[in-house]
Parts: structure tokens; C-alpha cells; sequence
């Protein structure tokens, strides 16, 4: 009888639960090195950068950088009252601190706070205007401030400025004192070069922009003010535009998925049950609009549906419309509905297809020989087997579509824009990239709880690709 | 044989890239680019010998920030509107430049009186004046529209209308339609009740209007028959009536004059070749040169002289298409770009929430 307690060895004698491990190691630690170079590429080149930028939508250190006396000052102030002779003096400290480092320091910081409030960008350039006309004693002689700021940026010869950027700063420092001591009081001089000096809800904003880490671009991103005092209003009725836009992204991506599931069904139905050759050729039908450029289709789209186009041409020929009072199809909501459901439709086709090619036909065949009529067999027998390529079909448009923003752009007229214009719009147009990122970290969670959703009620184990 | 034969040649234009001193210059494409190259490109490449390789965008400073802030500036110099030169400045994005470098006018006034006032900025020097103003199609309107109330008044002359897809222009035109006396519209556009007042009046032809982004659309709109009237660049639709035969009209009521300026990213890999490129293109002989090629009015006062008549049209004087001719001046309005440093994001804002409402 043999002891059933000895471990089972292999050949050479060890345990065969250690070298079972050793395998299974080697086989993992050889699969990982195979997708170790997508990975890395995949951190690089998306992790990283869509975390990084997603961050400048929570966290914006800039104002701190570029003005950190009032920044200090303002953290400990209850924004309230009127604005006293130190924290003119603070300000007045840092612009001339930052125009001595880098002239575009204050501006800099001026963009910031005109986020929050309107008008404080030439309340901070009238400010540099004035006081460059200051003459202050520097160098053993009398000059304009703004000369001085000019020289600090001289080079050598090689490109290089003389001094370097600590050195402007000592310097700075040591201007901004001189000109206080030889200017105070300079709050009646700041409101002189700009009144709004005096108002306070600049310096609000400025304890605003003072925050790092702050919620303001993203209640900004949901229509909400976020105030100096740590409250969030909603914004003035005029001004809200974003929960709109994400309601209507969401409408805009819904209708499109529906259409193209009622479009691509029967196509891919068809495909899936015609002879090889005949589908073939209609695959590739299908195929050919997938490989144009999406420019080119969408502006095909114009052509066929503007009011000089095709179609209304076509709707005038047959009676159905007044060459006067022709459709309005294009560049509004219609257009772009009608030009994302053409652009995605092979994102539905081609899973609906890949799956409805594994059912046998023979299933169907059975149901009806056993009686069953052809609404039954298809709806008992044959949709419940696509099922895994509606799901395919319809998260992959509809992930698609949720994003699109070409297209939109280009026939959405007004009431056809979606979000993601709204972000080109802060990215290219306003360069506000802050708001940027806080609208994307917006659509990201709004997507990733669609994605759960659709994983508790259809289960993302359902999908097949193919 | 092949793979090493195309290796090669990759390698040898890689070198020929870094190896010369060419300058990248990013324009606004079409005719104004081909304005530019014609007047600027050619005889600089002619004189000096340096590749300039041209290459197009659509205005915004979006590229020149993503290259400035990854360290890696593939533009020497830019065409830039007014405010954007403004806003890049301000954000530290371009290098500033001495005005000492601009030469003379061709009648001996120095650079800095020979400007129009304020378009030599700390980091740009203005080439061009442009304008907004509307056009139309004369032989589709039966009775042909003369002041900006016309481009309001859908029941007086019915019709799509064109407009550019952004707050700017928009208020202005809207303010002045309602009558708003031009030397008053920003005044007026600095209360709350102006900017009511504006969006009040754009309301009244909002369910006709087709939005426009790039230039070259409003000339395509009208030509298709898509609106009645646009406004447009003036510059684009001259070109379509003078290269393409198109029966557009110009009305230059309440016209917006505009400024297109030279900048200099930030960290330019050739920056004393573009600054050199900067001083040549913007003297007055290559401005009254570019003004023979589009109708946009050259910055100096010394090339209005010289401006000739249209490059391929030589019976057509370019004088009168000018934004800056007298008669066309009465009633313009001057872009007031501190105006929309400060109020650009609220009123784009707005107007963005306008549109999708």
C-alpha cells in the first residue's frame, strides 16, 4: 500500500505542484513580455497624457505661481468689505515681481481671473500701463519701470538672457519694494489707471483662482458658479449650456444606436443568409462608405440634403414640398442624425453580421417544422441568438457616437452640437483647457456609468465581437 | 533592395530638413495664402535663398499653445488675427519683437508713424486690415439690400442669412441693425442691457440662419444658394467675384475692420529668420504687392499709393476694394480688442448657450 500523504514528484524528483508552478510561471511571465510592449505603449501614450490633462480639470496651481502674494494674502481674507491698502500693495508687489521675471506673468494671471469675472484683463493691463510710467531709481539711474522690465530680458549673443530666472526674481523683489515704499498709498493710483481695482468682486475671484485645488471648472462644466465663500450657485438661465448639451449628447447617441440596430438588422440578416458570392459583393457595399474618409461623407451629406440639394430637389420634382418651402435637412439635429447613423452603420452590421453567420439555419428550420409560425421562430429561436451581436453592435455605436464631434460640427447647424463641440470649443477657440478637461472628466464618468448600467442589466459577458 | 533604397532617401531628407535654415509660415490658405505667397514668399526666397515652406490653419491659438508648452515649436511665423495676437501675448505664448527691425516707409516715414495706429504691437506686427461685411446674390435678390437693418429684416427681403459661428461680429452688426450709432456700439455692448439689446435683435432671424466657421463657406453658401446674404470676409468674396465670375455683392455698411498680424511662437526654432522674414514681408512695397492679389488693405500708409490693380484682372483697380477706401469707411466699426479680452469667454459663453437653446 503507498503512503497517499508523500507529495506526487516528477521525473527528477520535485514536487509536481512546484514545477506545476514553475510552468505556469514561465508560460505567465512569457505572455506578459509578449503584451508588455502594448502596455507600455498604452500607459505612454493614453494613461498618462488623458490623466494629465484630465487633472488640469481639478487642480490649477498657475494663479498661485504667477501671483503668490495675493494668493496668500486672499486665503486668509473673508472676502468681505473694501479692499485695503495692503492687499493693493500685494498686488502691485506681484505684478511687479512677475513683469521683472517674465512680462507675461501678470497677463497670465489676468487670463485667469477674467474667467471667473469679466473685465479683469484690462483692469490688470491698464494697472502694468500706468505704473510703467513710473520712474524709479535702479542702476544708479533714473528710468521708466517698463524699461527696466524691457532690459531684463536682454540676451547674449548665443540667445541666452544675461540673467537668469532667480536672479529677476531677487531683482523683482527688491523693485517691487522700492516702487511701494517711493509710491504709497497706491490704492487711490490703482483705481486712477482702472476703478475696477476698488471692486470686490475681483478680489473674490482672485481668492477663487487662488485655490489649486478647486471644484470651479468643474461646477463650471455642470452650469454652477462655485463663489469665493465655498458655495455653488447655478449659473444666470442665459448662461447654461453644458447639462443641456450632455442631455442632448446622450439623445443625439441613443436615436443613432436605435437606427442603426433597425437599419443594420436586415442588412446583416441578409448578408448572413444570401451565397457566398452574392454577400460578398454586398459586404463590400457595405465596406466601401467604411473606408471613405469621414470628411468626404459627411460632405457628401451636404450635398444630398442642403436645400439646393438632392434630395429637396427630388421632394420639389414629386410635389412633396414648395420649391420656396423646401426641408430644412441639414445643419440641425436632422442632419446630424441622418449623417452619424450612415457614418456608424457598419459598426452595427459588421458584429450583427459576424454573429447571425454562426447560427444554423437548421434551428429555424426545426422551430417551424415543430409548428411554429415565422414570427415565432424568428423572435423564439433566431433573435435570441443575436442578442450577443446587438449588444456588440450597439455599445460600440453608441460609445462611438457619444464622442463624435466632426460631424456634429460640421451639419449640426445649432441645435445639432453635442458636447464634445463644446470641448473643441474650449480647446481651440477659447483656449480654456481647464474647462476642457473638466467637461472630458464629465463625459468620462457619464460614459463609465453607462457602461456599468449596461453591464447590470445586459452583462458585458453577453457581447461577441465576432 | 527596395526597403534600403527608401531608408536612404528617408535619412537624406531628414538631413536636408535640419540642415537648412528653412522657415515654416502658417496662414489662413486659399487666396489670402496665395496673396502671401506671391507678394511675401517668392521674392524672399528669391532674394535670400530661404525655403519657406507654407502651410495652412484655421485661426485660434490652439496650435501654437500645444506646440509652445510641449517644447516643441514647428512654426516660425504665424498670421494671426488681432485678438489672437492680444490673447498669445498675454499668455506668454510669442516672442516679442522689436520694432526696431521694421524698415522704413518706401517714402522715407519712419516705421512707427507709417503704421496705422496700434497695429505694431509687443509681439506682432499687423500685414493686413481686413473686414466683416455681408454680401449677397444680385440675381437673387429682386430689390438689392444697402444697410445692415436689410440683413435683419427677413420680411423685407426674404432669405436664409449667413453668419460666422462666434459671438464676435455678431453683437456688433446686431447693435448696429438696431441703431445703434457705430462709434457707440461698444459702449453700448459693455452694459447688460447692450448685450441683451444684441442677442434680442439676433433673435429676430435666428430660425434663418446657416452657420458659418471657415472662411471659405459664406462665398460657397451664397453660390449654392443656401442663403440669401452672408457676411463674410471681404477679401473672399472680391476673390469669387474676381477669379470665379460670381454676381456677389459687397455691402459695407457697418463693415467690422479687423487686423491680420505676424507672431512669432514662442521658442521658434528659426526665430531670426522669421523676424528677418517678418521686416521684409511687412515693408511697403510687399504690402502694396499683396494688395494687387486680395482686397484686404495693406497696414502701412505708404503702400496705399502704390496699390495697383488686380494681379489677373489688370482693368480692375484694387482702390476701391479696399476696407479702408473712404467710401467705404463711413460707417465702420473698428474691432475694439480690449473689449473682447475682457468679454470674450461670458459672451461667448452666452452666445454658445444662445445658440443651443
Amino acid at each position: 500500500m503507498t503512503d497517499t500523504s508523500a507529495p506526487i514528484v516528477t521525473a527528477d524528483g520535485t514536487p509536481l505542484k512546484k514545477k506545476l508552478d514553475q510552468a505556469m510561471f514561465r508560460s505567465r511571465r512569457n505572455a506578459f513580455l509578449l503584451v508588455a510592449p502594448l502596455l507600455a505603449f498604452i500607459i505612454a501614450s493614453f494613461i498618462i497624457p488623458i490623466v494629465v490633462l484630465l487633472t488640469q480639470g481639478v487642480y490649477d496651481s498657475s494663479f498661485r505661481k504667477q501671483m503668490p502674494t495675493v494668493a496668500t494674502f486672499v486665503a486668509d481674507w473673508d472676502g468681505q468689505g473694501e479692499p485695503s491698502e495692503e492687499m493693493m500693495q500685494a498686488a502691485l508687489t506681484d505684478i511687479v515681481v512677475g513683469l521683472t521675471i517674465d512680462r507675461s506673468i501678470p497677463t497670465k494671471a489676468a487670463v485667469r481671473i477674467n474667467r471667473e469675472v469679466s473685465g479683469a484683463t484690462s483692469m490688470i493691463k491698464k494697472l502694468i500701463r500706468a505704473t510703467g510710467k513710473w520712474k524709479i531709481e535702479y542702476e544708479g539711474k533714473e528710468q521708466r519701470l517698463s524699461d527696466v522690465f524691457r532690459n531684463m530680458e536682454d540676451e547674449d549673443d548665443s540667445g541666452v538672457t544675461l540673467l537668469d530666472e532667480s536672479e529677476r526674481r531677487a531683482i523683482g523683489v527688491t523693485l517691487a519694494k522700492a516702487v511701494i515704499a517711493q509710491e504709497a498709498p497706491v490704492k487711490a493710483k490703482m483705481i486712477k489707471a482702472d476703478k475696477k481695482w476698488a471692486d470686490i468682486k475681483y478680489w473674490q475671484a482672485m481668492k477663487v483662482a487662488s485655490k489649486a485645488a478647486s471644484p470651479a471648472y468643474l461646477a463650471a462644466a455642470l452650469d454652477y458658479n462655485y463663489s469665493h465663500d465655498g458655495e455653488f450657485q447655478q449659473r444666470d438661465e442665459d448662461r447654461r449650456i453644458h447639462v443641456k448639451l450632455f442631455w442632448r449628447t446622450l439623445e443625439i447617441s441613443l436615436i443613432v444606436t436605435l437606427a442603426c440596430l433597425f437599419l443594420g438588422y436586415p442588412i446583416a440578416y441578409l448578408l448572413s443568409t444570401l451565397s457566398v458570392r452574392s454577400s460578398n459583393l454586398l459586404l463590400i457595399l457595405v465596406l466601401l462608405p467604411f473606408w471613405t474618409s469621414l470628411l468626404v461623407r459627411t460632405t457628401a451629406w451636404i450635398a444630398m440634403l442642403q436645400a439646393q440639394g438632392v434630395m429637396n430637389d427630388l421632394f420639389v420634382v414629386f410635389g412633396l414640398a414648395a420649391d420656396d418651402d423646401r426641408f430644412s435637412l441639414i445643419y440641425n439635429k436632422t442632419g446630424t442624425l441622418i449623417a452619424m447613423t450612415h457614418i456608424l452603420l457598419p459598426f452595427m452590421i459588421l458584429p450583427l453580421y459576424s454573429v447571425m453567420k454562426t447560427i444554423p439555419p437548421s434551428y429555424v428550420r426545426a422551430a417551424k417544422s415543430m409548428g411554429a409560425t415565422n414570427w415565432t421562430a424568428f423572435w423564439r429561436v433566431y433573435f435570441p441568438q443575436s442578442v450577443a451581436g446587438i449588444g456588440a453592435g450597439a455599445l460600440l455605436v453608441f460609445i462611438l457616437a457619444i464622442g463624435y464631434y466632426i460631424t456634429p460640427a460640421l451639419v449640426g447647424g445649432q441645435d445639432g452640437q453635442m458636447i464634445s463641440n463644446m470641448i473643441d470649443f474650449h480647446m481651440r477657440k477659447s483656449l480654456n483647457w481647464n474647462l476642457a478637461a473638466a467637461l472630458g472628466m464629465v463625459l468620462l464618468v457619464f460614459v463609465l456609468f453607462l457602461f456599468w448600467i449596461y453591464d447590470r442589466v445586459v452583462g458585458i459577458d453577453n457581447m461577441k465581437l465576432g | 533592395m527596395k526597403l534600403k533604397a527608401l531608408l536612404l532617401t528617408a535619412a537624406a531628407t531628414s538631413i536636408a530638413a535640419t540642415a537648412s535654415a528653412d522657415i515654416t509660415v502658417v496662414s489662413w490658405g486659399g487666396a489670402y495664402t496665395k496673396s502671401q505667397v506671391e507678394a511675401y514668399h517668392k521674392p524672399y526666397a528669391a532674394k535670400t535663398g530661404t525655403k519657406i515652406i507654407s502651410e495652412d490653419y484655421n485661426g485660434g491659438l490652439a496650435e501654437i499653445k500645444s506646440q509652445v508648452e510641449a517644447g516643441n515649436v514647428t512654426w516660425d511665423i504665424v498670421d494671426v488675427e488681432m485678438s489672437d495676437a492680444v490673447a498669445g501675448c498675454d499668455q506668454g505664448l510669442l516672442e516679442r519683437i522689436d520694432p526696431s527691425i521694421l524698415p522704413a516707409g518706401a517714402d522715407g516715414t519712419a516705421a512707427a508713424d507709417d503704421f496705422i495706429p496700434g497695429t505694431i504691437l509687443d509681439c506682432a506686427v499687423a500685414n493686413i486690415v481686413w473686414s466683416t461685411v455681408f454680401a449677397y446674390d444680385s440675381t437673387k435678390m429682386a430689390n438689392a439690400p444697402k444697410t445692415i437693418a436689410d440683413f435683419f429684416d427677413t420680411s423685407g427681403f426674404p432669405g436664409k442669412r449667413g453668419l460666422r459661428k462666434s459671438a464676435k461680429a455678431n453683437l456688433e452688426m446686431a447693435l448696429a441693425a438696431d441703431g445703434v450709432a457705430t462709434a457707440d456700439i461698444y459702449d453700448v455692448l459693455e452694459t447688460p442691457e447692450g448685450v441683451d439689446r444684441a442677442f434680442a435683435k439676433l433673435d429676430t432671424i435666428k430660425g434663418d440662419v446657416v452657420w458659418w466657421e471657415a472662411g471659405a463657406q459664406p462665398p460657397q453658401l451664397l453660390a449654392d444658394g443656401e442663403v440669401a446674404m452672408t457676411t463674410a470676409y471681404n477679401g473672399r468674396i472680391f476673390n469669387a467675384v474676381a477669379s470665379e465670375d460670381k454676381p456677389f455683392e459687397i455691402v459695407w455698411d457697418a463693415q467690422i475692420l479687423d487686423f491680420d498680424l505676424w507672431v512669432i511662437p514662442k521658442g521658434a526654432k528659426n526665430k531670426d529668420a522669421a523676424m528677418d522674414f517678418l521686416a521684409f514681408s511687412t515693408a511697403t512695397e510687399q504690402l502694396a504687392a499683396q494688395a494687387s492679389w486680395i482686397s484686404y488693405g495693406p497696414a502701412r500708409k505708404s503702400s496705399a499709393p502704390l496699390v495697383g490693380n488686380y494681379a489677373t484682372k489688370p482693368d480692375l483697380a484694387m482702390g476701391p476694394q479696399m476696407p479702408t477706401s473712404a467710401d467705404n469707411m463711413a460707417t465702420a466699426i473698428v474691432n475694439d480688442f480690449e473689449f473682447w479680452a475682457d468679454n470674450g469667454d461670458e459672451l461667448n459663453e452666452r452666445f454658445n448657450a444662445w445658440l443651443a437653446k
